[in-house]
């Protein structure tokens, strides 16, 4: 028989299956790069932040009314966050009472804007020439932006870092993961391990597939109704915000930890018993080992994923002005995702490349986090 | 080492849900001696020894009728521990199944849950005897932290035998244990069987005629969950009083 011509058509369906595969990789791999050129682009002049050398009077005056402290030209171009701190100085250090100093100061987030040369930058024209020569003469220089991470959120644009809104994630994290891990993991040990196949764990295990599929909003509204109005959590606390992330997680948790006890093999479980190992003897020495990366990779997975959850979060009152870095689980705490949102809607120009660099803070943490699960899933895997 | 009493399968029924397997199945299973149970596969055999260590209690649908007796006791009597049992009744499954964990780890991990061992000496004495009982010691005396799944399938099988031997069981029961090895790897298998039976009560399902004709003392032949014939080996396979074993040992079905 004489397969020949047929041979030529199905290897060309082959080649043409193959084509198609590669263009869906290419087509999703250009958004992807479009995505992270685009924000790079914009996030990365945040990181630089100018700075202007000004003469600063410190006179009496300056004790109740700071912007005495420098000329009048100067008052619109230095950062006010700057101006407020000098009585302050002024009272640590009595010394410098009735001297002028040449210090450098935060420039005011117009400067900054308008010496990076982005459009809507608000400076006002006479001050063009005059911010134009201090820059060509070395009294207005670019730095390094180390207030954007070591500082809270700020109406003043230049003022403005993540530091509180990293500090709330971080506390918002730990709390999903201590309540969210090991209640998920649990369920899924005793519903795969222990429980009997009956109706009423069948219908348990639907309900938590539907779980997994609900509007995340719905579980802001959940933990509004449960945490805040029941239990008495404070309102935007990082308590109310990872216990409502934790209900989130849970069930992305315990499917992914059923799936990860599932495919232990049988066999183990037979040797195991077969040799008289009770049954949590068996769960624990045997299948929870063998399971571990994959009910590891599953966790990280769902808590990366409520980590970039904003909506829920809106409900409990996290998206608010937070300026301080919460002191404790009970305090007012904003997130990195509603850190970004509230700056998206600013309208000052400074913002636009804050929130650009927020997200990139953001998605760095994310991918690291992806990262370690997947080096972890490598260290601990085991083969049989 | 003690060996059991008595061992006996009575009246046996069992069902997976709505569809019987095993229908009035008798057995005297003699202590001291190697019993094979042969037949097509699907006649029940290899559920009727998972019946002698309750192995069938974890799937949820099978049901059991019937007594097995081990010891002047019924195994399935209410007051009787599973996990007591299973350290009496050693088993030894189709495919090799160590667990992901090192040579010494495979041998000492049951005598341990059990207290039967308490020192590193206790443990070191007890790997050495099993090892060397089950024919591997020499084997693998250098490589006792290396990972049991890095032997060989014979090897493999043999440690899984020595895992069991470990615990000082009555009565070993082997689910087909060298349908997953080659000839070489059966034969030592089939050896270390001949050597075993002077301590251990051994059960053993084979899909091999030659095998159950060459291991075995005694031999049931099941059809369709029935209990066909039972006998001497020798006298089941020379001069078998059914049609339906003479049918199957000459290789006419099956």
């Amino acid at each position: 028989m004489n397969i020949t011509p047929r041979l030529k058509r199905r290897y060309r369906a082959d080649r043409r299956f193959k084509f198609y595969g590669m263009a869906a990789i290419a087509f999703a791999l250009s958004f992807l790069a479009f995505f992270f050129i685009d924000i790079i682009g914009k996030a990365m002049p945040a990181f630089e932040q100018a700075y202007i050398e000004v003469p600063v009077t410190y006179s009496a005056a300056v004790k109740d009314n700071y912007n005495k402290a420098i000329p009048r030209e100067y008052r619109y171009l230095v950062s006010k966050s700057y101006l407020r701190t000098l009585p302050y100085e002024l009272e640590a250090h009595p010394e410098l009472l009735g001297k002028t100093k040449q210090r450098w100061a935060l420039a005011s987030h117009r400067v900054d804007q308008y010496i990076k040369g982005h459009q809507g930058h608000g400076l006002k024209k006479k001050y063009r020439s005059h911010v134009t020569a201090m820059y060509d003469d070395g009294h207005i220089e670019m730095r390094f932006n180390a207030r954007f991470f070591s500082h809270g959120d700020s109406k003043m644009a230049e003022n403005a870092g993540i530091l509180a809104a990293a500090i709330g994630s971080i506390l918002v994290l730990l709390i999903t993961i201590a309540v969210a891990v090991p209640i998920g993991v649990m369920t899924a040990v005793y519903l795969e391990e222990f429980a009997p196949d009956n109706r009423f764990t069948q219908a348990i295990e639907v309900n938590i597939n539907n779980l997994a599929a609900i509007p995340s909003i719905l579980y802001g509204l959940l933990g509004l109704a449960i945490f805040i109005n029941v239990m008495g959590v404070p309102r935007s606390s990082a308590l109310a915000g990872g216990l409502t992330l934790a209900l989130m997680t849970l069930p992305v948790i315990i499917i992914s930890t059923r799936a990860a006890l599932r495919s232990v093999p049988e066999s183990i479980r037979d040797a195991a018993y077969g040799l008289g190992a009770s049954n949590l003897q068996v769960v624990m020495h045997h299948v929870l080992p063998l399971a571990f990366p994959g009910i590891l990779t599953g966790s990280i997975i769902g808590l990366a994923q409520a980590m970039g959850e904003t909506a829920p979060l809106l409900i409990v009152g996290m998206m608010a002005y937070i300026p301080e870095a919460p002191g404790s689980i009970l305090d007012a705490t904003t997130v990195l995702p509603a850190q970004v949102y509230t700056w998206s809607s600013e309208s000052i120009r400074a913002f636009e490349e804050r929130t650009a660099a927020g997200i990139l803070v953001l998605l760095t943490v994310l991918l690291s986090l992806n990262g370690f699960a997947v080096w972890l899933r490598s260290r601990t895997q085991k083969t049989w | 080492m003690t060996t059991a009493k008595n061992f006996s399968i009575q009246n046996v029924n069992l069902w997976y849900g709505e569809s019987q397997a095993l229908y009035d199945v008798n057995i005297d299973l003699k202590c001291g001696k190697v019993t094979a149970f042969i037949g097509p596969s699907g006649c029940g055999k290899s559920t009727l020894l998972r019946c002698l260590n309750r192995m069938n209690d974890r799937i949820p649908a099978c049901r059991t009728e019937g007594e097995v007796i081990l010891d002047d006791k019924n195994i399935y009597d209410a007051d009787v521990d599973v996990v007591q049992l299973r350290a009496k009744v050693g088993m030894v499954f189709q495919k090799p199944n160590p667990f992901p964990k090192t040579i010494y780890e495979n041998i000492v991990y049951a005598p341990r849950i059990h207290g039967l061992v308490q020192s590193m000496s206790d443990c070191d004495v007890l790997v050495e005897k099993s090892l060397t009982h089950a024919g591997l010691w020499n084997e693998v005396k250098d490589k006792l932290q290396q990972p049991g799944t890095a032997l060989s399938g014979g090897q493999q099988q043999r440690l899984c035998i020595a895992r069991t031997i470990a615990v000082q069981p009555e009565i070993i029961l082997m689910d087909e244990p060298c349908s997953a090895l080659d000839p070489i790897a059966t034969a030592k298998i089939e050896e270390l069987i001949d050597e075993l039976k002077t301590e251990y009560t051994i059960v053993i399902v084979t899909h091999s005629m030659q095998q159950a004709a060459r291991v075995s003392d005694h031999t049931a032949f099941f059809y369709m969950g029935k209990l066909i014939e039972q006998g001497d080996t020798q006298d089941i396979f020379t001069k078998p009083k059914k049609k339906q074993t003479e049918d199957y040992i000459t290789g006419r079905f099956g």
